[in-house]
């Protein structure tokens, strides 16, 4: 009997035992956690993601919670979703559906400052290698550069899915700091009579067909090119094929509200599933936070000096400041360089520009994810 | 870092940042491509459905 009360009163102080014995790294990961949750809630920073990361991070850091172990719920949404790239995918529909690529049809020039806006992925990739990081891990550190979440997700659970904790919660939290990082560099960059060139306005130049067969292109191109990627740009471009033809309005709505929605909450508890402090408390977390801010840098660095080249050769006719939008965060990205023109001018109005340049970062973010993959491939590490 | 390292990361940026841009560059092209193929038509009786 006495054997009885005591094995069952382990059971129920075996946590506690364990937090005070060997959970040191448990309890610094619930104060990370409540440190997401206040960010999500009090400061708004993406909240629909941070919630359910910095929750999933608090169950999975509750010592014997099992939630992580086969069979566990938090187990059970990784291995749905994330180990077989799943959940990206699906948030990738729902992107293509929201996004209107009308501003970027109408200047297609644009895409190439969203080629720009890449250079800090490739720039990292040589820093994670310095660094020692291996030739896999290293790719899926540097696309953190893309400045997109499910790009980020995608490559890290096929290549690294023991470094896709840190490097899902780095992609998710530069993307929120873009309106912070960007600015100075965009100042450094520029000198005050770049930042006040006034550009010519958008005039509407875009047909509804041409609106439709631009995610077929898209699609053909960039899968004829770097076939690895089709996956991210075949679900981002059937969104926004669904969105233009109108004919299947209820499957948009519902790529974009509640197929999105679901998939964030199950893709954000299983992200916060993998943030075990034993697991994620280590100098390589560090390293991948630090790289990461470095390529969101290097992306903007990278888009401002394209910009004053092309101000250069169009005879002043490009605000350089509209390079900083080549990058995946939109629209934020578009909103950070109309604030920082109109800081200087009120009367300047970069913002449809700007929106242009961001919409082809999208682009130029998976492509550029697209393209790493298949150079992998070709060199037959993948 | 080792010479394959370093072959390695020098290869993905000089394909990989030239393979961007080659693309979009293309994408760009067909882009403008179709507004010529497929232009707006603004005048009473275009197709276009406003």
């Amino acid at each position: 009997m006495f054997e009885s009360l005591q094995t069952g009163l382990y059971g129920l102080t075996s946590g506690v035992s364990y937090l005070f014995s060997q959970g040191g790294p448990n309890v610094i990961m619930l104060l990370i956690a409540a440190a997401l949750l206040y960010l999500g809630v009090k400061k708004e920073v993406e909240p629909l993601l941070l919630v359910p990361i910095g929750f999933g991070c608090l169950l999975v850091n509750i010592p014997l919670s099992d939630l992580m172990e086969p069979g566990g719920l938090l187990k059970i949404l990784y291995d749905m979703g994330i180990a077989n790239e799943v959940f990206p995918l699906l948030i990738f529909v729902g992107i293509g559906a929201m996004i209107d690529f009308g501003s970027l049809l109408e200047n297609p020039k644009m895409l190439l400052f969203g080629a720009a806006g890449q250079f800090g992925i490739f720039f990292t990739l040589l820093l994670a290698l310095a660094l020692g990081f291996p030739q896999l891990e290293a790719v899926s550190i540097a696309v953190i550069g893309a400045c997109d979440g499910p790009t980020a997700i995608y490559v890290a659970s096929q290549y690294a899915p023991q470094l896709l904790a840190p490097i899902s919660v780095a992609a998710y939290s530069y993307m929120a700091l873009v309106p912070i990082i960007q600015p100075p560099i965009m100042r450094v960059l520029t000198t005050p009579k770049e930042r006040v060139i006034k550009m010519a306005p958008i005039k509407r130049s875009v047909s509804v067909q041409t609106k439709l067969l631009f995610p077929i292109v898209v699609t053909l191109v960039t899968g004829l090119l770097a076939p690895k990627g089709l996956p991210l740009m075949g679900t981002i471009m059937l969104g926004n094929f669904m969105r233009e033809c109108g004919v299947v309005a209820r499957l948009t709505k519902a790529s974009e509200n509640e197929i999105a929605n679901i998939v964030t909450l199950f893709l954000g508890l299983a992200i916060g599933g993998t943030m075990e402090g034993h697991a994620f408390l280590k100098p390589e977390t560090l390293a991948i936070f630090g790289m990461g801010f470095i390529a969101i840098c290097m992306d903007t660095v990278a888009g401002v000096v394209f910009g004053k080249i092309v101000c250069k050769l169009t005879g002043g006719k490009v605000n350089p400041l509209i390079g900083a939008a080549g990058i995946s965060a939109f629209p934020m990205a578009a909103r950070v360089v109309q604030v920082q023109g109109q800081l200087y001018d009120k009367k300047n109005h970069l913002l449809m520009h700007a929106a242009g340049v961001n919409t082809g970062g999208q682009i130029g973010s998976v492509v550029a994810a697209a393209v790493m993959l298949s150079v992998l491939k070709g060199m037959g590490l993948i | 870092m080792d010479n394959a390292k370093w072959t390695f990361g020098l290869t993905m940026m000089i394909v990989g940042m030239g393979g961007t841009f080659l693309t979009l560059w293309i994408l760009g092209l067909v882009m403008d491509l179709l507004k010529k193929v497929f232009p707006l038509v603004t005048k009473a009786g275009s197709r276009e459905k406003k």
